[in-house]
């Protein structure tokens, strides 16, 4: 059993619109890790059409928040470019954010809808990370297709991609080593793993998903960027949405970056997947303490 | 890389500078910028806030040095302060039992094995005789990840992988460090949420089996707000001795560091650099302080005059 503790706007209801009130709304949205500039930025817009709208009451103020971030969010909505036979999903992030995890959930999915899915192990650098994606595709009941450890992951997907090919599947995911962003080499890895895909099925990968960690904080701005300026990356899985963090750096992100917020994971188990809806979200940071 | 919060720092310090004393309004607008900063930097809010007031009491209080600027002198406060906070001196490991026991505790995907392998790393560099275990009874192939990092550097991992019990695996890695007399057990556990009630109790179980020397809390330096949050439930509800940070070869501000010491007192023992087995360190408070302001150059300078 989980307890769940909300963002506490509870207090902020029926109360006078006053200086205090700014402050604390300030107070409220840094913690939910939405950062300084964007937060300062809200407070800005609100306390403008407070004057502007002569807006009395917190409740009314709370409200024009929420729509707000509604309407912030909603230009960051975006749907799964999987139209293509076969397209190809390229997973990126930085270390430990749930980017295998993620592809599991997402594999078992997609098999659901139908569709013949492929996994390609391109971790080939972390310990025992082929044979965690291993038993995600047990799990999620599709193929894998993986190599040594320590071999190039571009001859992996390589190989995945002949695979494809000669059955006839729907989709390839391709996993791929947790690499931090200020790391060129790494960085620069990518480049390759994409060329190969690109070359074998043109116009692929359609999707290439960034996986950030709801417990990130004004980092994931850093993460963003950084990821997408080296590649185009198509949209934002945002994981480990089930502990306390809100996960508002993702306001910040879509406000600055304009990257669509995809996916959303909820937990461990292989079910723990949703689709991004903005509405949930924003309603979620409003959420009023529960039992 | 910390051009954006040097900036910030330093036109707090050009509009307090300009006055030529320390006086409450400069003081107040330079904190502001400081307090925006720290927040940029991921410290918490509620920390900054505390943090903020001390700064103040310190600042009015101070007397102003010949030949240094007025703002140069707050930013060598506030490093000062951050450097206590911090935790001062790097604090050793405090490894009394035969066998010593080291668990890991802390959040999903934070570094717990690779930190687990590290130590163990560490310790028989130093020429300690150490046991690993996992009892990540959970977590797809986290077993096979220990025993592959053991296998890297020689260090035999005690596994029961059958067994989903995570208590009694912690009891027999303990028993066959006793029995073969090593020096060091270090106790890998699963990741777990701070408000999974089950997964808190069967870590608090597995602490009360192996009864560590040091329990070590690992977190992400890349953590946000929650920090605090996270932090404090893990102390309360498992109990910790200290914290490692990991994952600082990233661009992150760290200001991770001063909320979790902040709110748990608990001293930062060793800080993750990297992937690899030997990107451990110990923690340092002063660069750390630095890095979290972006401004060593100033706080040497200051310290020269
Ligand atoms: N609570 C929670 N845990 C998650 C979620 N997604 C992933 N995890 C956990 O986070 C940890 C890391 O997940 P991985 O999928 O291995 O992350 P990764 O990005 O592939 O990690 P690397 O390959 O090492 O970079 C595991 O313990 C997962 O079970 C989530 O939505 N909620
Ligand atoms: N860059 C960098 N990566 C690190 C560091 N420490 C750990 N990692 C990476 O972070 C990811 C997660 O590390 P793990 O050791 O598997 O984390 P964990 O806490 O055991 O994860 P769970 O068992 O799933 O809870 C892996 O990709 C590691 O290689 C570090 O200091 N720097
Ligand atoms: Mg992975
Ligand atoms: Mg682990």
């Amino acid at each position: 059993k989980k307890t769940r503790d909300a963002l506490g706007l509870s207090a902020f209801k029926g109360r006078e619109v006053d200086e205090s009130l700014f402050e604390e709304l300030e107070e409220k949205l840094i913690l939910a890790d939405v950062g300084v500039n964007t937060t300062l930025e809200l407070i800005d817009y609100l306390r403008n059409e407070a004057k502007k709208r002569k807006i009395k009451s917190s409740d009314q103020l709370l409200e024009l928040l929420k729509g707000k971030l509604k309407e912030m969010l909603s230009k960051c909505r975006g749907s799964f470019n999987i139209s293509e036979k076969p397209s190809v999903i390229l997973v990126l992030g930085v270390n430990g954010v749930g980017k295998t995890t993620t592809i599991g959930k997402l594999a078992k999915q997609l098999k659901e809808k139908g569709y013949c899915v492929v996994l390609a192990a391109g971790d080939t650098f972390r310990a025992a990370a082929i044979e965690q994606l291993e038993v995600w595709a047990e799990r999620a009941g599709v193929r894998i297709i993986k190599g040594q450890e320590g071999t190039d992951p571009a001859a992996v997907v390589f190989d995945a991609i002949q695979s494809v090919k000669a059955k006839g599947d729907d989709i390839l995911i391709v996993d791929t080593a947790g690499r931090l962003h200020n790391k060129d080499r790494l960085m620069k890895e990518i480049h390759k793993i994409k060329k190969v895909i690109g070359r074998e099925f043109p116009g692929q990968p359609a999707e290439i998903l960034l996986v950030l960690d709801a417990n990130t904080g004004q980092n994931a701005i850093s993460q963003a960027r950084a990821f997408k300026e080296i590649t185009d990356v198509t949209g934002i899985a945002l994981t480990k949405l089930d502990g306390t963090a809100k996960g508002g750096i993702v306001i910040a992100i879509c406000n600055d970056l304009k990257i669509p917020i995809k996916l959303v994971g909820i937990g461990e188990k292989i079910e723990d997947l949703r689709k991004f809806d903005p509405k949930e979200f924003v309603e979620g940071l409003f959420e009023v303490e529960k039992e | 890389m910390f051009d954006a919060l040097a900036e910030k720092v330093q036109s707090a310090i050009e509009k307090i500078g300009r006055k030529g004393r320390i006086d409450e309004e400069t003081l107040e607008k330079g904190l502001r910028e400081i307090k925006l900063a720290l927040l940029e930097a991921d410290v918490n809010y509620r920390v900054v806030s505390n943090f903020i007031k001390d700064i103040k009491e310190k600042a009015l209080g101070a007397k102003v040095i010949k030949g240094v600027n007025p703002a140069q002198q707050l930013v060598k406060i506030v490093h000062d302060e951050l450097v206590q906070t911090l935790g001062g001196e790097a604090e050793k490991l405090n490894l009394k039992g035969k066998p010593s026991v080291i668990l890991l505790i802390g959040l999903q995907g934070s570094g717990k094995t690779t930190t687990a392998a590290k130590l163990a790393n560490y310790l028989k560099k130093q020429g300690k005789r150490v046991l690993l275990t996992s009892v990540d009874v959970y977590r797809p192939a986290a077993m096979l990840q220990l025993k592959k990092l053991g296998d890297q550097i020689g260090i035999p991992v005690f596994l029961e992988e059958k067994e989903k019990d995570a208590v009694k695996i912690a009891k027999d890695a303990l028993l066959k460090a006793k029995d073969e007399s090593y020096d060091v057990l270090v106790v890998d556990t699963a990741g777990r949420l701070h408000i999974d009630e089950e997964l808190l109790e069967e870590a608090r179980k597995i602490k009360e089996e192996v009864v560590p020397d040091e329990t070590l809390f690992v977190i992400d330096s890349m953590t946000g707000q929650e920090s605090v949050n996270i932090a404090k439930a893990f102390d309360e509800r498992v109990g910790m001795t200290g914290i490692v940070l990991t994952k600082m070869d990233s661009d992150a501000r760290g200001g991770v560091a001063l909320s979790v010491k902040g709110v748990t007192g608990k001293p930062i023992k060793f800080a993750g650099v990297g992937e690899k087995i030997d990107d451990f360190e110990p923690f340092y408070p002063d660069r750390v302080a630095s890095r979290i302001l972006g401004m060593g150059d100033i706080v040497s300078l200051v310290e020269k005059a």
